[in-house]
């Protein structure tokens, strides 16, 4: 075995597109893996948690994490990973702040698994047969399967992370910058998102056009517009831009496909709760000043969880809804 | 699910040049109003950003009240009707974590209505007994 520097790469309730995000570095993958050793990365390459076990604690110099935490699994997983490594990456939207499965702390097991093995139309389970923790098949032999959680956890909340590597997925520059970073030794103060403490609308290639004075009298939903390409920014339209309560570092790539910032890559330093704060700088510029004028710009928003919490549901101040048993 | 013998903790953030002055008046005349609520004087209402809210009902605050000038008489000119804006927007996102819309009001206290002040807070209290503990902590750790 050579001396390079081991690394893990794990995935929780995630959706892939992070592994997919490694690959797509392209050739700068050659780079990744002849620099450091990948001793686990269940995706990719065959290993067992058992090899994972046998390491010494602190053996592997990094892992990286994708994904919430919603599986007991998950959870033995990432605290393993924890004892083993040396510094933990939370890897993408998802385990930086719980992402979009993070949506589900709108609902609870018991709602998701009724809709999901008892409702769904294209189901046959006459028995009405949920997911247990335990069971006998045929009668002899015991099978076990994960707990489900009653809620999506981003990995700080499970265990400690060292670092957070922003974006759903992350792009491929942010990537390499913290590979960069961990080779050189050159990373930044411990519990750090890698990317810039920017504003996104300090990097919008649309930023000339903001009026000086930017206000909003209507809310616009994207796909009812026809006006998306006109280069203008999309605040003044009336069509919610996470922009400003949202780090940059993404590359704008959204924008520049003429669609709003949706918010992956997270709030800028120092701020808790993203959609919050996005909700406050967006109510303050409503237009006009009487109570039934200001009800009715908010007729015009139907949703406050999809445009202001697309990523940062669990992560955020309420972290879930509240069931109507509770 | 009103508990027996509960005491609601309500936090009221009022600003500083009108609703403080109304706790003041309504103070120095002695009036009686429900000791459960804590006051925090903030400068104006305008800066009461919904994640100092959020985040009094998370840590145990069953309810929480914003108190500001008037329309037209916020010292800092529009101040309130950015808190007005700010919480109706605010509302929206407590219907759908189906928490109750009366946990967080707003109304409007001048310097001098000590009595409005002593009212407004008296009717939190009862409206918030009526509904019961928040107790977030309990929606969040169930697992």
């Amino acid at each position: 075995m050579s001396d390079k520097p081991k690394i893990g790469i794990y995935w929780c309730s995630s959706c892939g597109g992070c592994e997919e995000a490694i690959i797509d570095l392209n050739e700068g993958i050659l780079d990744v893996v002849a620099a450091v050793d990948i001793m686990f990365w269940p995706v990719a390459m065959d290993f067992k948690y058992d090899d994972v076990r046998k390491m010494k604690d602190g053996e592997l110099l990094a892992s990286f994490i994708n994904g919430g935490v919603r599986l007991s699994e998950q959870e033995d997983i990432v605290k393993l990973l924890r004892q083993k490594s040396q510094l933990i990456f939370a890897f993408g939207s998802c385990a930086h702040m719980g992402g979009i499965p993070g949506l589900a702390n709108m609902n609870d097991r018991e709602s998701i698994f009724k809709r999901v093995y008892i409702e769904m139309e294209s189901n046959d389970n006459p028995d009405n047969t949920v997911p247990q923790t335990e069971s006998l098949v045929n009668g002899k032999y015991k099978a076990e399967l994960p707990e489900f959680y009653n809620s999506v956890y981003p990995l700080d909340q499970i265990i400690e992370v060292d670092y957070y590597i922003p974006g759903c997925a992350p792009q491929p520059q942010t990537i390499l910058d913290a590979f960069t970073a961990i080779l050189e030794g050159k990373l930044p103060e411990k519990g750090s998102v890698l990317a810039p403490s920017k504003s996104l609308c300090d990097t919008c290639p649309r930023k000339e056009t903001k009026p000086d004075k930017l206000t909003i009298d209507i809310f616009r939903r994207p796909h009812l517009y026809d006006k998306l390409d006109d280069g203008k920014c999309f605040l003044e339209a009336g069509i919610i831009c996470m922009g400003p309560a949202t780090r940059s570092g993404c590359g704008e790539r959204c924008i520049n496909a003429n669609m709003p910032c949706r918010g992956c890559y997270g709030p800028p330093d120092g701020v808790k709760d993203q959609g919050l704060s996005m909700m406050s700088a967006l109510a303050s510029i409503i237009k006009p000043d009487e109570e039934k004028d200001i009800q009715s710009v908010l007729e015009s928003l139907p949703d406050s969880i999809i445009p202001f919490y697309m990523y940062g549901l669990p992560s955020s101040i309420m972290f879930r809804k509240k069931m109507e048993k509770e | 699910m009103t508990e027996k013998g509960f005491e609601p903790k309500i936090a009221a953030f009022i600003c500083n040049w009108c609703s403080y002055g109304g706790a003041d008046i309504a103070g120095s005349k002695r009036l009686q109003y429900s000791p459960n609520v804590k006051l925090i004087r903030v400068m104006c209402s305008g800066r009461v950003d919904p994640q100092f809210i959020m985040e009094a009902l998370r840590d145990g605050a069953d309810g929480v009240m914003i108190l500001g000038c008037h329309p037209g008489d916020c010292h800092y000119i529009e101040g309130n009707y950015r808190t007005m804006k700010r919480h109706g927007m605010l509302k929206l996102l407590l219907k759908q974590l189906n928490i109750e819309e009366d946990r967080v009001i707003l109304d409007w206290v001048s310097a001098s209505e000590g009595e409005k002040f002593a009212k407004v807070v008296d009717k939190m209290n009862a409206r918030i007994t009526e509904l019961g503990p928040l107790n977030w902590d309990k929606v969040v750790s169930r697992t």
